[in-house]
């Protein structure tokens, strides 16, 4: 079999990136795809270290460093500016779940909201890494981190990014993990071919230490967010039309993805949390089904 | 050919910036700031002005929208006020820090709470040493004009610039403006071209991790910028003179020569004193007038120079800095300190929050500062019920 995904690297060997870092594979994952006409726009997160220090750098493409909040309108600035100079460079705000779904939470709906020309990656490791495991609204519940202690696990449900994604209608938005790479460097192709516009990517991440799994585990951990049903892969055209893209058969049960990771040891003393858990991915995927269900309905308006 | 209209500050920064041929424009309405916004959205619609307008979110983001159009090589502008420019903060530090010769202007407003729109300099002073360029304007023709000899500084040292003009009092009057022939200021201020820009052929990272064996020379380098500015000003004011037919310069004197006193002012409230300055010496009193034009890069040894041997000094401040004294009088006196010369500086707050500073008033500075003896640290002008003087502790002055 022939993998589908290309064979060219703009990531060079030596990155910063610790042992089996999701967010490290992802944006080699993701610049095959992309190309080498492109800029990376990087706030503060895990990838201010990974590039590596100056004078030398990881990644083939230009990278502009920028402030934590502020990777989709500095994205846009770029594009704007390249535009003036007749140049269709993809730009590339790449940013961590802190950058996205807390502190630039505000400058990415703007830049949604007037439709960005911009490729928007967020590889969401699940808190912010960066500055040692601290939680962010992308920490599921019942998760030990180290503002969320064991005996007081992050309280709250992870914040649903793609749905407020998909409230701006931006033409183009999907879910992925490097441990599914054609289906990421699928909805990467379709991201760029949906150029004019704002494209999202959510692309689950693992993060060894954080999660506090083996190195050699980073993948499976991932493969076991999306057989449990935790992680659907998913996209949404226009904010509207959802197709799941991955029907994992038979689903893994939940405790075979919690137990594979330290950071998950709450859920070891509280049967409660597990239920919930369980109880929460199944309302999502049966929600899934319904608007998966419903795009394939012809439009009625 | 120059044309000549009459328009107010805020119309005339609008303007400025449409004759630098800003290309990307980002910026988010605050009062009184808004009208700058809202003219070149016109400007950029009507084709007047080949540029992209970024309607942000948050002047945060608009000081972001501009560093990211900068790095990839676009002359970027913003205008904002007060609380907005308090919000950019940390994107001016990124605009120094990456080196973008990014240019706005500030309407001073006062700081909330509680809220008012009404002039006071606390709000660009607070950013004084954050590296950006400073200048204040003190008519509508320089509001215009001072963002065109911004660009062509910041340019040359990769530092941005801001040029501050005041609330209402400059931003909504109305003035006779020259608006400059384009192609006269297309000679003056030539396409930007920056030594790096963003790039793919070029795949360079900008603003990454530096070690310790880096950082402190980067910032050395900021500040040997900021001193070349000095001159690049000064050289850059007098070329706008031969090209423009105005003459600019860091400092402006007025009836300085036999001057035993000098008022030192900045900004639109200047007029004013150059008012007071010739009602006083109608009355036989030596004073002149001592126009800070530029506050970053500082115009030390110039200041020096013009102070020496001079009875006294009156510094204005339409701002503060609670714990020490006003702003421009704590740079003027350690501009002075050392110099065997060097006259007593006497600083005295005025008309914050956009209390009237009528000529009056600074007579009534000028009597003050020829009796007073003890410059204390600061010397409040028209709090109700109190003399001019240095804060009587515990006495209530709200009514
Ligand atoms: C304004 C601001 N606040 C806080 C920080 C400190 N900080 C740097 S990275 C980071 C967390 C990043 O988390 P995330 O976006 O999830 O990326 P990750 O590090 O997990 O890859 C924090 C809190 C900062 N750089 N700027
Ligand atoms: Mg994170």
């Amino acid at each position: 079999m022939r993998w589908a995904v290309p064979e060219a690297e703009f990531v060079d060997p030596g990155t910063l990136g610790c042992q089996g870092c999701g967010g490290a594979l992802s944006m080699r994952l993701v610049l095959k795809e992309v190309g080498d006409d492109a800029i990376a726009v990087l706030p503060a997160c895990c990838w201010s270290i990974i590039d590596g220090p100056w004078p030398t750098h990881a990644l083939r493409i230009p990278v502009f460093h920028t402030a934590f909040e502020t990777a989709a309108v500095v994205a846009a600035g770029i594009k704007a500016a390249k535009r003036r100079q007749g140049r269709d460079t993809t730009v590339i705000a790449w940013a961590g779940d802190g950058g996205t779904f807390d502190i630039g939470l505000q400058a990415l709906s703007g830049a949604a909201e007037r439709n960005e020309d911009i490729l928007y990656v967020c590889y969401d490791n699940e808190a912010y890494m960066n500055t040692g495991i601290q939680r962010s609204s992308a920490t599921p519940r019942g998760t030990w981190t180290t503002t969320t202690p064991d005996e007081n696990p992050e309280p709250r449900i992870k914040k649903d990014i793609m749905g407020i994604i998909a409230a701006h209608r931006i033409p183009y938005a999907a879910t992925a993990t490097a441990a599914y790479p054609e289906d990421l460097a699928r909805k990467v192709r379709t991201a760029m071919e949906a150029r004019g516009g704002m494209r999202f990517l959510h692309i689950l991440a693992a993060c060894p230490p954080g999660w506090k799994v083996a190195a050699d585990q980073a993948i499976e951990v991932m493969r076991r967010a999306v057989r449990s049903r935790v992680f659907p892969l998913y996209e949404v055209r226009d904010g509207r039309h959802y197709t799941i893209t991955y029907r994992p058969e038979p689903v893994l049960p939940i405790e075979e993805y919690l137990g594979l990771q330290g950071r998950f040891a709450p859920f070891g003393a509280d049967p409660a949390l597990v239920a919930a858990a369980r109880r929460e991915v199944d309302d999502r995927w049966a929600w899934l089904e319904e608007q998966h269900e419903r795009s394939l309905q012809p439009a009625t308006t | 050919m120059p044309e000549r209209l009459l328009l107010t500050g805020n119309h005339a920064a609008a303007y400025g910036a449409m004759l630098s041929r800003a290309e990307v424009i980002s910026a988010y309405p605050i009062t009184p700031q808004t009208m700058i916004v809202e003219l070149l959205s016109e400007l950029t619609a009507s084709g007047k002005l080949d540029a992209t307008f970024i309607t942000v979110e948050s002047e945060h983001s608009a000081m972001a929208a501009c560093v990211g159009a900068s790095a990839a090589g676009a002359r970027t502008y913003t205008a904002t006020s007060g609380q907005g420019l308090a919000l950019m903060h940390e994107m001016l530090h990124w605009a120094v820090g990456a080196r973008l010769p990014v240019v706005l202007t500030n309407v001073s407003r006062a700081m909330a709470p509680g809220w008012s729109i009404w002039a006071d300099q606390t709000d660009i002073l607070s950013q004084r040493d954050v590296g950006w360029m400073m200048l204040f304007a003190e008519s509508v023709q320089e509001a215009q004009d001072f963002i065109i000899w911004s660009y062509r500084v910041a340019e040359q040292v990769h530092l941005p610039a801001m040029v501050g003009m005041d609330a209402f009092i400059l931003s909504h009057t109305a003035e006779p403006l020259i608006v400059h022939d384009q192609s006269a200021v297309d000679a003056y201020l030539p396409k930007f071209e920056p030594i790096y820009a963003l790039d793919p052929e070029d795949p360079r990272a900008y603003g990454g991790l530096v070690n310790r064996d880096h950082y402190f020379e980067l910032r050395y380098k900021i500040f040997e910028a900021m001193d070349r500015a000095g001159e690049l000003l000064v050289a850059a004011g007098e070329e706008f003179g031969e090209v423009l037919g105005r003459r600019y310069a860091p400092l402006e004197g007025y009836l300085l020569d036999d001057a035993e006193y000098v008022i030192v002012s900045a900004g639109a409230l200047t007029s004013n004193v150059r008012q007071a300055v010739r009602d006083a010496r109608a009355r036989g009193i030596k004073v002149g007038l001592l126009r800070l034009v530029a506050f970053r890069p500082f115009p030390v040894a110039a200041m020096r120079r013009i102070l020496a041997g001079r009875r006294k000094v009156a510094v204005l401040d339409r701002n503060m800095g609670p714990g020490h004294s006003g702003i421009f009088a704590a740079e003027v006196r350690s501009a002075l300190f050392g110099s065997s010369s060097a006259p007593e500086v006497f600083d005295y707050v005025v008309g914050l929050g956009g209390r009237d500073v009528r000529v009056e008033t600074i007579l009534e500075v000028l009597d003050d500062l020829i009796t007073r003896d003890d410059p204390e640290m600061a010397l409040f002008v028209g709090v109700k019920g109190l003399p001019i003087g240095p804060i009587r502790k515990e006495a209530e002055v709200l009514r």
